[in-house]
Order: C-alpha cells, then structure tokens, then sequence
C-alpha cells in the first residue's frame, strides 16, 4: 500500500455510501430496485473478494456460504415461525459455521485442489437441498410471504417489502460490510493476509501461523457471503436452490475480476456492471449472453486487474 | 551453557547426503561464520535449524528446549530468525510493509512494545534503507534487497540470527557497512553467518565452522583455521589460491 492519508481514504468511502443513499431518491421505481439487489450481492463479492482478491484462494465453492446464509435465514423464518433480525443471526451464524468446517478440512489443500475441494463441498450442499425437498422446497424454492418480513420495534415496524425500506437495509448491510473490510484490510491482521497470497513460506518464516490466519480468513468470507444471502432471503421473499449451484459460485469470482480483485470497491463496481450489461442487452436482444460475454472479453483485454485494479494501477496507487 | 547444539543431525536428498551427523554446538553471544565450498550443506544445514526443511535424523536444541519437530513459525517467535540465500522479500509490497510483517509480529507476542512505524523505521535506519520505505521492494536495487532481507530479520527481535551469504551482490562500500552492522546486532543477539567472503569472515567471526560434503571438517578461531592444513586443501587453497 501506497503512502495515503486515511482521512483521504475513508472520505472516499463514506463518499460512496452517501452517493448510493442519495440515490434512493432520484432513482426510477425499476432502478431502485436493481440497485437494491446489486448492493446485496455486492455484499456477496465483497465476502468472495476478501479470500480471493486479498489472501489469494480461488474458492469455487462460496455459493454454499450464500446459500447457507439464504437458508438458514428463510428457513428459520419460513419453517420455525422466526422474526427477521434472529432469522438474519441465525443465517449469518450457519455461513460462519460451514466455513469453519470447510475451512478445516479444504485448507489442508492449495491452489488447484483448493478450486476442486471447496467445488465438490458446495456440490454436497446443492444436492442436499434437493434431498430434503420437503422442508427446503427444493427445485421450486419457498417464497417467504409479507407479513414474515416486517420487523417490530416497539409499536413501530418496519415492512422490508416496501421499496424504500428495503433498499436501505440493503445500504445498511452493504456499508457496514464495506467499512468493515476496509478497517480489516488496513490492519495488521489484513497486512498478514497480503504477505500470504504473495508469499506464503516467506510468512512462515516470519512467525506467523498462516493456516490459523487462513481459517480465520475462510470463516470471515463465509460469514459476511452469508450476511448477503441471509439479506437477500429476507429483502426479496425468495430461496430456492439455484442459489446453491455452481452459477452461483462462478458469479462472485467474475465480478470480483471484472471490478478489480483486492480492492475494497471494486466488488459493487462488478456486481454493478454485469447487472446493468446484462440488463440492458436483454432489453432489446435474446442473445445477449453473446453481448455480455463480448463485454467481459473487452472488459478483461483492456482491463486485466478489473477496473479498480487497473485504475490503482494507472491513476490512484493509494486506494485500498 | 550453548544457546543451540545439534546432535547427529542430518537430512537426505534422495541418496545425497546434503548433512551427514553433525554435532555443532553455539554460545550465547557469540558470531559464529560457516564456510565450505558450494554443495557442502551450509543453507541445507541453516534451514533444519530454522524449521524450514526437516531432519532425517538428529535433533536439534535451542536455549534448553528440543526444536526438533517443531514448526518453523513457532521456532521464530523463541527468536531464532533466518534471512533467505536467495533475495525473498515480498516484491510488490513497499519495504515498510515489509518490514511491518516482523515488527508487528514481536508487538502480538509481546516481545516489543511501541508502534509498528517506530519498530519499522529503527529497523529501516539501522539498515540504511529508510529513505526507501515506500518503494516497493522488487523495484529496490539487489544490494537494498539483501539489506532490506537483514532488517526483517532484525525486526523480528532474534535471539539467533541467521544469515545465509549476506553479501553476496553487495558493493565494497555496502560491504564495510554490513560489517558494522552485523557488529552492532551482535551486542544484543547470536549470529550465525554463512560467508564466502574470506575478509568479512575473518573480521566478525568469533571461531569459524568450515563444512565440507554435509559434515564438519574443521572448527576454530580466525586464526586456527587460516593455519589449517586441511582446510587449505578443501576450501580456503581452491578457491583463494
Ligand atoms: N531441496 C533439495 N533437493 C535436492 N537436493 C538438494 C536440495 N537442497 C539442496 N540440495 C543438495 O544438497 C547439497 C547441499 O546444498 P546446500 O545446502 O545448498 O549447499 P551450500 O549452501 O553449502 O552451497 C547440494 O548438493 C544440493 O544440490
Ligand atoms: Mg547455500
């Protein structure tokens, strides 16, 4: 990391919350919320980033953590009759849970058998939701009805079915998980995590533990992977097992490299580029794939550290 | 009472016997430089002590305690430390971030206290690379590169420092100056240095330690090992005629 004023650095992201904020209200119904789910997900690749981008494991398995917190929070609501705010405890705690006991067993691998392990994991997971269909509803999936998703503080409440509510708690979530990496990655604790990915036998040798700061990392992702789908379970009434697939694993890492891998936010930048090619292209092509994947072509040519990346690269060397 | 012994210590390379039953023992305080033609085991030998390969066989004591199998990480924060033969410093990273790595390492273990810039910028002056700490270290010239590789070991604090051919690439100037400071860690810590540089050798060492094909050949002051006859032979003739 370059020389830079952290007064400059946290202006720069509280900068970017307030312009999301802000956006609430300028934002068309449709727009607001697109960018409701965006910042969700971005939560998502934010998690995904944080193990990839920083510590350098490619992890083909983080739809599990998704999922897990998807499942654990709209189960939890669905099946046992639970209120949001525990539903979205509960689902935050199975992610961190899974990912303490994938981290145990996948860590023992690296590279290319990191890729395949956390692979086959996340394959378990997927097929087990198809095996207890009755209770997951499978396939099909479980919408979670409205009144499921209304928080009661004292006499008020608030309904996260309505727009505006729920694109703020999607904001809510999406600020406190960015502020959160951004302190984490500036710390000593964050340093380490570099000094891995660039070198791991290196930071052996310098006293430090890197497995137990590994599992420490795994558990993290998946437990922030899992805030997103937790929230997402809870903001859009839905869980099904498309979450769960390979898709779903295969998303973060894109967004992560086409925003730019360790960059704090180069994960939203992703999530909200492909959201909106994609989105666009479909509204007047079918083969839009085709145009999404022209774009991402371009995109890594151009761009190959992602757009964040690049433009540290070029421009900005301070930006965390 | 030695600060380190090994006993019968050894590690095979398939049928090579890179070391072949050493028994070497250190005393606290002490500058102690190992010397032996290329292939001897010299960087073979340095890393079992710091954990970094395992032993066939032996074992291995530091202050008191048996370090045989005990992992490399561990072994660093009892203060034994290592410095790479070949340059092995996190080239993208600034050389305060790599500096930062063993200072902020002493601080958790309570071995140091402070700030991590203080601990890196003493360690930075003390190696003459201060006015570089925001270059990234694959961008520092080859000579600043071993020296910023001498600072983390500095860093972490060591009880043993261990240095394998730390001159190596560095220019006459660079050289007086390592000299200087090897003198200035030894009032603090053990050094064990691995040097071809014959009059490097003979201004630090305290006694010498010549290997030859994985085992001692000899061992002694400065002096004893210039009038040696046998390491005329092996070493000392071959290469400084
Ligand atoms: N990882 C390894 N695998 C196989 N052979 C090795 C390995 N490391 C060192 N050797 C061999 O062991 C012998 C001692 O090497 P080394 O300890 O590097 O010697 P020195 O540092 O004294 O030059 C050499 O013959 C070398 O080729
Ligand atoms: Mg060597």
């Amino acid at each position: 990391m370059k020389d830079a004023s952290p007064a400059k650095i946290y202006a720069l992201h509280i900068g970017v919350i307030a312009l999301l904020f802000a956006l609430n209200f300028v934002l068309p119904d449709y727009h607001q919320g697109l960018f409701a789910r965006i910042m969700a997900l971005a939560v998502f690749a934010m998690g995904y980033n944080l193990l990839f981008g920083y510590v350098g494991l490619l992890s083909l398995g983080h739809a599990m953590f998704f999922s897990a917190g998807l499942y654990g929070a709209g189960l939890a609501v669905y099946q046992l009759g639970w209120g949001v705010p525990e539903a979205f405890v509960a689902g935050v705690a199975c992610g961190a849970l899974l990912a303490l006991v994938i981290g145990l067993l996948a860590l023992r691998t690296s590279g290319v058998a990191f890729m395949i392990v956390t692979m086959m994991f996340a394959q378990v997971f997927y097929l087990l939701i198809l095996y207890f269909a009755a209770w997951t509803g499978g396939d099909q999936g479980l919408v979670i009805q409205q009144p499921s998703r209304i928080i009661a503080i004292g006499g008020a409440s608030l309904d996260l079915t309505n727009p505006t509510v729920r694109y703020m708690s999607a904001l809510a979530l999406f600020s406190v998980v960015l502020l959160i990496t951004l302190v984490l990655v500036r710390s000593r604790f964050g340093r380490v995590l570099v000094a891995i990915r660039e070198n791991e036998e290196r930071t052996k040798m310098l006293g430090y533990d890197t497995v137990a700061n590994k599992l420490v990392a795994v558990v993290a992702s998946g437990a922030i992977c899992a805030a997103s789908g937790a929230a997402y379970a809870l903001l859009f009434g839905y869980i099904g097992s498309s979450f769960a697939s390979v898709q779903y694993s295969i998303l973060p890492l894109l967004w992560v490299l086409l925003g730019g891998a360790a960059t704090i936010l180069g994960p939203l930048i992703g999530t909200l580029f492909m959201y909106y090619v994609t989105d666009i292209t479909s509204g007047f092509t079918s083969a839009y794939l085709l145009i999404v994947g022209v774009a991402l072509i371009l995109l890594v040519l151009f761009f190959p550290k992602g757009v964040l990346g690049s433009v540290r690269q070029r421009w900005l060397g301070w930006l965390p | 009472m030695p600060l380190l012994t090994t006993k019968g210590l050894s590690r095979r390379f398939g049928g090579l016997r890179a070391v072949d039953g050493v028994d070497f023992a250190l005393m606290p305080g002490e500058i102690r430089a190992i010397i032996g033609p290329n292939g001897a085991g010299k960087t073979t030998f340095v890393s079992l002590l710091s954990g970094r390969i395992r032993p066939s066989s032996g074992m291995i004591v530091f202050d008191g305690a048996d370090i045989t199998t005990m992992p490399a990480y561990k072994r660093v924060r009892l203060g034994v430390a290592y410095t790479f033969q070949i340059t092995s410093v996190f080239a993208n990273l600034t050389a305060y971030d790599n500096v930062a790595l063993p200072v902020q390492r002493t601080l958790t273990d309570g071995r140091s206290k402070g700030q991590v810039r203080s601990g890196v910028m003493a360690a930075l002056e003390r190696t003459g690379l201060a006015d570089r700490a925001g270059t990234p270290a694959g961008q520092l010239s080859y000579g600043h590169q071993r020296l910023l590789e001498v600072a983390m070991g500095l860093a972490l604090r060591p009880r043993l420092l261990i240095l394998d051919e730390p001159t190596q690439g560095l220019a006459d100037s660079e050289i007086d100056n390592f000299v200087l400071l090897v003198r200035e860690i030894a009032k603090h810590a053990t050094v064990l240095l691995i040097e071809h540089n014959m009059p490097v050798v003979m201004q630090l060492a305290d006694r010498i330690t010549v290997f030859n094909s994985g085992k001692i050949l000899a061992e002694g002051t400065p002096e004893q090992i210039r009038a040696n006859a046998e390491v005329q032979d092996a070493y000392l003739g071959a290469t400084h005629g």
